[in-house]
Formats: C-alpha cells, structure tokens, sequence
C-alpha cells in the first residue's frame, strides 16, 4: 500500500528527459541574454573553439583563430574605410587558398608528411581539387535548397549530366566523327569528337541547366516533400540511363557500365593539365588552380545571385509560398530558374570533375552522392554560402583521406578492426541528423534561415486547413 | 501553399493544360499500356498467366511496405524515408532469429517450421515497430513545429544509418537464406510452376491486412488514429493523445514492415543490406499509385506495381526487361504525380498531391 495523502508539488523528469533537456535549456537561457552577455559568450565559445583546434594542430588553430579574431578588430575600423571590411575575410581566405600548393609542398611550413591529431595528414592537392569541385556542387544544391527551398534529392543527375557532357565532347567516344576544336594533348588524327574542355565547362552547364528546366517544367507544380521524391527518381533514372546506354536502340550512348575512359585534360596551348611543365606547374598545382577559379566564379555568382531581384524572389517564396505569389511573384518561373541555375554548377563541376579523373563511369552517380551534397549544405548551413563552401570541403575531406586516417587511430587506439571508410556514409547520416535536431541552421547560419527554423513556421502546419 | 496561384504553370506551358492536353496524353498512355498486354497476352498466354500470378503475391508483399508509408504519411504527411530500411533490418531479424538462432532450413519438419516462423514473425514485428517508434521519438517529434522539409531530412539521415547497420549485420554481399517453405508445384499454367512457397507468401498478407483494417476501422486506437490524421488540434481538444497516436502508428508500420521483411525473405531467399532502399521507394511508389493516405489504395497500387514489374521483367513483346525496371517504376512515379497527383483512390487536394 503505497503512502498516500502525501501532495507532490514537483514531479522531477527522470534522468535522460533531463539530459535531453538540456541543450534546450541553453538555448532558453542564451535567448534572455542581452546583447552584450551575448557577445561574451560568443567570445568565450570562439576561445574555446580555437583551444580545442590547438590540440588538433597549431597552424588549423591559427587559422581559425584569425578568422574569428578580424570581425572583432573589424569593428574598430573608422568610418571611410570600413566600407572595405566585408572583403576582408574573403581576401584572407583566397589568399590562403590560393597558396595552399606552396604552403603544402614548399620550402617554408610544409604541411606535407605533418599530421593533424586525430583528422590525420593535411589535406593533399588531389583531395583539394575533389574538395573544390564538391564545394560547386554543394554551392550550385544551395541555391535550390538553401535559397529557393525546394528539396532537391537527385542533384547527382546533373553531377551526371555535366560529367557525360564532358565526355563525350572530349573523348574517342563517338570514334566515327573527328572534329577537333582547342583541346589539349590530343593529336591531330585522334579520333572522336575533341573540344577544349574550357568550352565544355559552360556547354555542360548550359546543357545541364536545359535538363534542369525540362525536370522542372513538370514536377515543380508538385508540393516540397514530393518534388524531393521526383528528383530522386530522376536522379535514379539517370544513371540507369547511362548504365544501359550502350544500346539504345543498337547506339552506344554512354558506353554502359565500363564508362568513357580517357577524357581529355584541361590546358592553354602547349600547358597541358594533365602532364603539366617543369617543377612549378605540376600537374595537382594546375588542376587545384582551375578548380579554385571555379569555385571563386561559382560563389562570386551565388552571392550577386542571393542579393538579386531573382535571389529575393528564392528567399520569398522559400520563406511564404503564398505570400510571395500575393507580391506577384511567379512561382513557376521562379523556381525553375532556380532549378536551372543550381543544374548549372552541377553540370559545370561533374564536366570539370570528369577531366580531372579522365573518366565517367556510371557507378559514380548514385543517390548516396545527391545525400552527400546535401549534408554539406546542412551541415554548413542552408542558405550560407561560406558554411556550405565549408561544409562541403570538411566532408569531401572526410570522404578522401580523413575518415581512413581518424579509423586508423580509432582502430590503434581501442584495439578495433572497424572499416570506418566502409560505414561513411552511415556517418553522413548521423551528421544529418544531429545537425537537424541540434543546430539546424548549420554550422555557420546565414540570419534569415535561422530565424526560420527557430521561430517555426506557423503558417505551414504538419496537417492541412482543407479549404 | 494552398493557392490557386501556386499551382499555376508558367505561361505557355499553362495553354496545355486550359487546352485539356495533359489528361489526353494521360489517357492516351493507358491505352498504350493495354495495347501492350494484350499484345503479349495474345502471343505468350502461359508466361502472361504465371506473370500476373506471380506479380500479384509480389505486389501483396509490396503493398505491406507500402501500407507503412501511407499510414506514416497519412497522420504526418511525412514521407517517411527510413522505413524501407526499417524493412530491409525485419528481414534481417528474421535471418537472425528463424535460420542463425531457430536454425529453420529446407529439412526443418512442418511442425517446427510452423512455429519457428511464427515466432520468428513476432520477434521481426516486435522489434521493427519498437524501432520505427523509436525513430519517430528521436529524430521527428522533437521536429514536430520545424520548417515541413526539417523530419524528410532527418529521415534520409536516419535511412543511411539504419542502412549501414544493416551492412554492418549483413556485410556487403547478398546473403540468402535456405528455403525454409516447400518448394513443391501449386499449378502450373502454360508450362510455367507455381511454387507452394509463393502462395503460402501471398496467402500469409492477406490476414495482416484484413487485421489492419479492422485496426483502422473497427477499434477505438484507429479511430483516434483517423481523427488525428484530419485534424491533429481539434483531435488534441476531444482529448486524443495525439503523440501517443502517432508513436502508435509508427509502431504498426514498424511492424507491418516486420511482416514484409520476413514474407520477402522467404519470397526471394535473398537479403541484402540496400534492399530496403530500392524496395522502400518501389513501395513508395505504390503508395502514391494508389493514393498516399489512402489504405486499400496503397494495396491496389503495390499490386498493380509489382504486376508491372513482373510483366516487365518477364513478357518477351517489346518488354524493356530487368535492367530497366527501377527507370520504369520512377517514370510511373514522376507520372503520376504530374497527371493525377491524387493517385487511383485518393482525394483530390487544394495543394495538388
């Protein structure tokens, strides 16, 4: 008989509703703080940030730390000149970005053969270049997904499409016809169709932006949830075109699953990417160059994009459909260039990706890529063009060289015998999820979006008002 | 969302659709469609016989996966992206239990079979639905006010993790299971055998199912389950637990992805880790074919969906075969949703689909 007339004032949550109440808790309580406390505790995280990078390794925490400490000097800056300031840290970044062949392999700090703790080795220039070529990707998804916020889940069809564009332009595919026009290392009785790869980089995006529309035309009438599931059926389709296209109808489109192997390199008369000249422009200096201009290209376009009249229009309609349309919006249109312009940098980093590898095989377009863009863009933070080009080169890292080296130390240090590379992409997923519930507007939010998720969204209930 | 502006093509696109081409072509490819069996079935009656026996115990098996995301989506309109992994770890489940721990295979006696796979089938719905529940829990309820894309997200996280657990159990290569079902011939149609295994397969949904709609229908929780799916305030305020409901929901299609997981092991003695992604948007499909939300329509689809593929996999006039198969289910997917977004018995709505 259990005591009785004994009045519980208080019923105290057991003790994992308690821990999971806690990040919620901060957050209240960050949100009474004024502006000032706000500020502190954004320097004491910042501090804490940069001593934990200093475990992992000084020159990543030196970085990091600079780039966290120009804002606050920034704020110093008297009245005529500040208007300078916002280039600031795009400068610091370029430049660093731009040096980084010589930082790795040079004379002076040499990265090459140091190790960071528990990331393992500096990243090298071929994973540089694979990094650049998924920051376009990830930028080119942000437009759909962070700007126009249209869930697009078969991105890796245009990643597809720009790659196919590539090859078969630059390569002995169609060994029947030869034309020849600024390509680079190929001679002059080479069979197949060979254009300068420079050429095929805006052609792919133009062709891809085109396959953009025409999956847009249809589907974009269609609610978010179920545009997501089109675009991953197209994004299946795709592939399995290309997979059968070694007989469509007794024509050898894409080659089937063997692929289109060589594809030309990229090049300006007689410098050739691919063999490169002398001990200055090597081969990896040249190809992490190009991409690095590509990507300055493609972020320089996304953010005059964002502040544009189109850019504005994205934002609206992502944030109220309807009120959007009451402005005077057209959402059709709207939308479809958004899905054109995203196709396009698709299309443009799958051509230039494809050079870089000299190959295109089917296999390589699977949904796993289209999640893997898209937890860059979460993960950076949807909307923000900065936290998705850092998203994006922290993942592709992982994927190339990181997640081997932290499963090597994972293994020594615990005595396991885990494949961790084997399990990334169930990685990725964790990382998807724990951003989601933890800090959805990513790790470098851009205002709007994370008002957005904060606020919640009143005027989109989970269940329907019929009308 | 839900205006008339927002479902406006542009504008010479829109000339199709004031002209009334769109439902013609729509039409039109049905009756395409219909030349095409008839085509074959006037050439290969046997194999078109065997096919569409076949392709509806396929289908049966189908629409149990289905069911779970029309359920899901039709209290949360949440399409719920890592339930065909939920599926593909109940088929797991049964591997574990019925042939590793049970240790059931083709010289099992009938009796021990009998109960090796009921237990076994207990043991896959029981874990399934506590999983899928406990998905909901984790990672979609505390997204409940979230923007509408926030929970689709989550739950492609969700669809990888559970996938690479089921790498983890299954390893990278197929598995497959000893057959545990007779083998023996039913009948056979134009030379062509139907095998006991399949029917006992087809047969064993068909109670699930009936057991579902009395579950919808009949029962107090269903009706709870209904009032939430139309209104989840108004539900609250004639004192519903609404989250209880949903987590609820999860768990029958948790569980009905148990069943599926067990019924397509033993359909096709083969399991492998991806299998849940494939055939969870196969399902999906089916859902949407039949009207997503719409529960005998999820059923309809997943049949008519699994005859398609069995006719396209197997007819000999003009078939595009196996290598085509996932294309030609997304292409019906992608056209459905653009020429009749409500599915075969659902309801038209404001939004479209």
């Amino acid at each position: 008989m259990p005591e009785t007339g004994k009045i519980v004032d208080e019923v105290r949550d057991p003790w994992y509703r308690r821990w999971a109440g806690l990040p919620g808790e901060w957050k209240r309580r960050y949100r009474g703080l004024d502006d000032r406390q706000r500020f502190q505790v954004g320097v004491v995280i910042r501090a804490l940030v940069v001593i934990g990078l200093i475990f992992i390794g000084w020159p990543l925490a030196l970085l990091v730390a600079v780039l966290f400490a120009v804002p606050y000097a920034l704020a110093y800056v008297p009245k005529p000149w500040n208007r300078f300031n916002k280039f600031v840290i795009p400068t610091i970044v370029l430049v660093i970005a731009v040096t980084y062949p010589f930082v790795y392999s040079g004379a002076g700090v040499r990265l090459e053969g140091r190790t960071l703790n528990l990331l393992g080795a500096y990243p090298t220039l071929g994973t540089m270049v694979i990094m650049g070529v998924y920051a376009m990707m990830a930028v080119g998804l942000n437009i759909v997904v962070g700007y126009a916020g249209l869930l697009d889940l078969g991105y890796v069809a245009f990643y597809a499409m720009g790659s196919y564009t590539a090859a078969w332009f630059a390569s002995i595919q169609f060994a029947h016809r030869n034309i020849h026009f600024g390509a680079v290392g190929v001679g002059p009785n080479t069979p197949g169709i060979h254009i300068s790869i420079w050429i095929l980089l805006l052609l792919a995006g133009i062709f891809t932006a085109i396959i953009g529309v025409l999956i847009g035309l249809p589907t974009l009438r269609l609610r978010g949830d179920y545009l997501a599931i089109v675009t991953l059926g197209f994004g299946e389709i795709l592939p399995q075109v290309a997979r059968n296209g070694d007989n469509l109808g007794g024509f050898n489109l894409t080659n089937g699953p063997n692929g289109i192997t060589p594809i030309d390199p990229p090049g300006f008369g007689n410098l050739n990417f691919l063999t490169g000249s002398g001990t200055f422009w090597t081969t990896e200096r040249l190809y992490f160059w190009g991409v690095l201009v590509l990507v300055i290209i493609t972020v320089f376009c996304s953010l005059r994009l964002r502040d544009s009249r189109l850019g504005r229009a994205w934002i609206a309609i992502r944030e109220d459909e309807t009120a959007a349309a009451a402005m005077g919006i057209p959402l059709m249109r709207t939308k479809t260039w958004a899905y054109a312009t995203g196709a396009f940098f698709g299309g443009v980093a799958g051509a230039y990706f494809a050079s870089f590898k000299q190959a295109t095989f089917p296999g390589d377009f699977s949904f796993n890529i289209s999640a893997f863009i898209l937890s860059m863009v979460i993960l950076g933070g949807m909307g923000n063009v900065w936290g998705v080009v850092l998203g994006a080169s922290f993942l592709a890292f992982l994927n190339q060289q990181g997640l081997a080296d932290i499963g090597h130390s994972f293994n020594n240090t615990f005595g396991t015998s885990l494949d961790v590379p084997k399990y990334q992409f169930g990685i990725y997923g964790i990382i998807i999820v724990a951003t989601m519930l933890l800090r959805p507007e990513g790790l470098i939010p851009s205002a709007r979006r994370k008002a957005e998720f904060h606020e919640g969204v009143a005027d989109t209930p989970l269940y329907d008002v019929q009308a | 969302m839900a205006t008339e502006a927002s479902r406006q093509p542009v504008s010479w696109f829109r000339g199709f659709y004031a002209a009334g081409v769109v439902p013609w072509v729509g039409r039109g490819l049905v009756v395409l469609l219909f030349i095409w069996l008839g085509v074959n079935l006037s050439k290969t009656p046997g194999d078109f016989g065997i096919l569409l026996v076949e392709g509806v115990t396929l289908g049966l098996v189908y629409g149990l996966v289905a069911l779970g995301y029309s359920l899901v989506y039709g209290i949360l309109e949440l399409i719920n992206f890592a339930h065909g992994d939920v599926f593909m770890l109940g088929s797991w489940m049964s591997l574990y239990i019925g042939v590793q721990k049970l240790g059931l295979d083709a010289s099992s006696s009938g009796f021990k079979v009998v109960w090796g796979l009921a237990l076994t089938l207990v043991c896959a719905m029981a874990f399934c639905g506590l999983l899928n529940a406990s998905i909901e829990r984790v990672a979609y309820r505390p997204l409940r006010n979230a923007p509408r894309l926030a929970p689709l997200i989550t739950a492609i996280g969700m669809s990888f993790i559970l996938q690479d657990v089921g790498l983890k159990q299954l390893g990278s290569a197929p598995v497959s299971l000893p057959n545990i079902l007779p083998t023996g011939t039913v009948f056979t149609i134009g030379g062509n055998k139907y095998g006991w295994d399949h029917l006992i397969v087809g047969l064993s949904a068909l109670p699930v199912l009936a057991l579902l709609v009395w579950l919808v229908q009949r029962t107090r929780q269903g009706r709870g389950m209904r009032a939430t799916a139309q209104d989840q305030e108004a539900a609250a305020m004639m004192g519903i637990n609404v989250n209880g409901t949903i987590w609820f929901t999860f768990m029958i299609a948790g569980a009905l992805a148990g069943v599926a997981g067990l019924l397509y092991a033993l359909y096709s003695t083969n399991i492998a880790y991806d299998q849940g992604f494939t055939l969870g948007l196969i399902a999906f499909t089916s859902a949407v074919l039949g009207g997503i939300g719409n529960l005998p329509g999820a059923v309809l689809g997943a049949i008519l969906i699994g005859l398609i593929q069995q006719f396209n996999e197997g007819l000999s006039w003009h078939a595009p075969g196996s290598d085509w198969t996932q294309s030609i289910v997304f292409a019906i997917l992608i056209l459905i949703l653009v020429f009749r977004p409500e599915g075969l018995l659902g309801e038209r709505t404001p939004e479209g689909g």
